[in-house]
């Protein structure tokens, strides 16, 4: 697999501000990973996230996006075409006044013909389960429904990449899971990068990679296994584990010697199964 | 003596027009004084509408809301009052936010209080600690924060406030593990120090389960249940088929059951779940 996007020796700070935000950051997304990034608030995920498509540039360093240096001003519109994002606030990205017209909003600046158009807009809005509010105003959504709108735009687009920052923090468990879902699917379907930005640990449990960051830099860059498995260094980083892993770093800890690898349900449920029985 | 009560509570947004919805259907509720409250429901489930009636903010279309045993539009001029006793985290704190730093912005509600200047500075410095707001924070312009310290910066503005009844919309989204451990640690200590009554929204099965007694389940406008928290784990089938779960752990014991391995008890905390298995083991002579 080739690189799609990397950063090279990449430092950032905001105009004014004396901090660097991030730290030189060296890190390459695989055309097809998906790949979870977790970290403390303000440790620089959102700001790195902005590096990926150029609304963000370098202080010092360099972010290639497809071989693209996103500081080549003339080449901003081919880095936006191929990574799109989903942003933390949906309030922020919606646009127009119904909610299947938000959802064409860019496929129209974009000239695609318009029964394409009607197609990409109506499977987008059934990926995120909003196709029965297609003609709804979006102030009169919910939080949880305006950031499945939001995403449902992105997913029309097609990008290469797909970059979501917090995209299921405001959503229901199976809004969050038809999400999570929805993602999965254009990963491996489409073989669309993805890179999730997120504080629930049972989603970057179900990426391929999980990169872990901590007041600017990059701590940890490894599989989900191998990350959960060192409780005690996420936790003094703010961090957490999945509630499975958890209950085995428990009972680890009161002397049983349990696999340190267990992520999931059904993983640990074996576990126990073998245990008492 | 329930602390809120509501009658036949109903509440239509764009009442008279194509998008008429009603969001509040006849919800008849008493919450007692002192409880701590998780309210769960699928997205659009009306939690945010029900709860901006708990302090005055949205007027119920029909139905009455009673605070301490009144009922609170019997006197208009009174609104006023109820919002220092009810106070209200909003499910979007960016909206809460407008003043240029963020020591004013956690000002603002005990000013609008008319407490003394000396009494306002220590409740904006103890708050704003107790979310982890350091001290450079608080002369920042709140603008320039990261996501999850603007929300920490909206928790504190409401609780300066000191209110009788806290209620708290989806307070931890976005906020980091420890963050949200930190911020539910202290709602749960200012909870337990004031006898003050909670109201926790929530999509995170795992705070509700770990924080709250009882359970209000929203669904389609109106209440699904409002049962003891155990009891509202046990109704794993008819929950998920609402759009909830049940927290991670608790599925583990569901599998286990199906596979035969089944006790007593719910379990829906890690701690819980911990403390079952060794006494399992020691039962089976395995420790
Ligand atoms: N517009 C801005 N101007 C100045 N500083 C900023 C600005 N936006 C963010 N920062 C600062 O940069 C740092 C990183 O912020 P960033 O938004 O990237 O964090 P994050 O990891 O996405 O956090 P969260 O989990 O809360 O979303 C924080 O210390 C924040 O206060
Ligand atoms: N300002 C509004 N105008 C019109 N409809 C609204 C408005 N706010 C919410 N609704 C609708 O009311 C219902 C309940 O919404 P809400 O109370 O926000 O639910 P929840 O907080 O449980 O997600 C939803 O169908 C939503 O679309
Ligand atoms: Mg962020
Ligand atoms: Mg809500």
């Amino acid at each position: 697999m080739e690189n799609f996007a990397e950063s090279v020796n990449l430092d950032f700070k905001y105009d004014g501000e004396d901090v660097l935000v991030l730290k030189d950051i060296n890190i390459s997304f695989k055309q097809g990973e998906m790949t979870a990034v977790l970290g403390h608030n303000g440790c620089g995920k959102s700001t790195l996230a902005k590096h990926l498509n150029a609304i963000l540039l370098p202080s010092g360093g360099t972010v290639y996006i497809d071989g693209i240096d996103t500081k080549d001003e003339n080449r901003i519109y081919d880095i936006r075409q191929r990574v799109g994002m989903v942003f933390q606030n949906p309030d922020n990205q919606i646009v127009a006044t119904i909610v299947e017209e938000d959802v064409a909003f860019a496929l129209e600046n974009l000239g695609v013909q318009s029964d394409e158009i009607r197609r990409r807009v109506d499977e987008a809005l059934k990926a995120v389960g909003m196709y029965e509010y297609r003609m709804h105003a979006p102030h009169q959504l919910s939080g949880g429904q305006k950031q499945r709108v939001a995403i449902a735009g992105i997913i029309a687009m097609r990008p290469r990449c797909i970059v979501l920052d917090e995209p299921t923090a405001m959503l229901d468990p199976k809004g969050r899971a038809e999400v999570m879902k929805t993602v999965k699917e254009l990963n491996s379907k489409y073989g669309i990068t993805i890179i999730l930005i997120t504080h629930y640990m049972e989603e970057a449990a179900q990426c391929g990679r999980i990169i872990v960051m901590d007041r600017g830099k990059v701590l940890m860059d490894n599989s989900p296994k191998q990350v959960f498995s060192r409780v005690e260094e996420l936790k003094a980083v703010g961090l957490d584990v999945p509630q499975v892993t958890e209950l085995v770093y428990e009972l680890n800890k009161y002397g049983l010697k349990l696999d340190t690898h267990i992520i999931n349900e059904n993983e640990c449920c074996d576990a126990l199964l073998k245990l008492l029985s | 003596m329930a602390i809120l009560k509501t009658e036949e509570l109903t509440y239509v947004y764009s009442q008279g027009t194509p998008f008429e919805k009603t969001a509040v259907d006849h919800v008849s509720l008493e919450i007692e004084k002192g409880e701590f409250v998780g309210v769960i429901g699928h997205t659009g489930s009306g939690k945010s509408t029900l709860i901006q009636h708990f302090n005055g903010l949205l007027k119920p279309t029909s139905g009455k809301i009673y605070l301490d045993g009144e009922d609170i539009w019997a006197d208009k001029t009174k609104i006023r009052q109820v919002r220092f006793k009810v106070g209200l985290v909003f499910q979007y704190p960016e909206y809460q936010i407008f003043e240029d730093t963020v020591y004013k912005d956690i000002a603002f509600g005990p000013k609008n209080m008319k407490l003394s200047e000396n009494e306002i500075d220590g409740r904006v410095r103890r708050t704003a600690v107790s979310v982890g707001l350091t001290e450079d924070i608080l002369n920042k312009s709140p603008f320039e924060l990261s996501g999850g310290q603007k929300r920490r910066v909206a928790i504190a503005g409401v609780m300066a406030m000191e209110p009788e009844v806290l209620i708290l919309d989806e307070p931890t989204a976005g906020l980091d593990p420890k963050g949200r451990d930190m911020i539910l640690s202290q709602i749960s200590h200012y909870h337990k120090t004031t006898g003050c009554t909670v109201l926790l929204v929530s999509h995170s099965m795992e705070d509700v389960a770990k924080f709250a007694s009882k359970i209000l389940v929203m669904n389609d406008s109106k209440v699904f249940c409002y049962d003891k928290t155990a009891e509202v784990f046990k109704r794993t089938e008819e929950i998920s088929s609402m759009g909830l779960s049940v927290p991670q752990i608790a599925r583990v014991f569901n599998i286990l059951k199906n596979k035969g391995l089944s006790f007593d008890e719910e379990v829906y905390t890690v701690k819980y779940a911990k403390e079952l298995i060794i006494r399992e083991l020691k039962k089976r002579g395995k420790i």
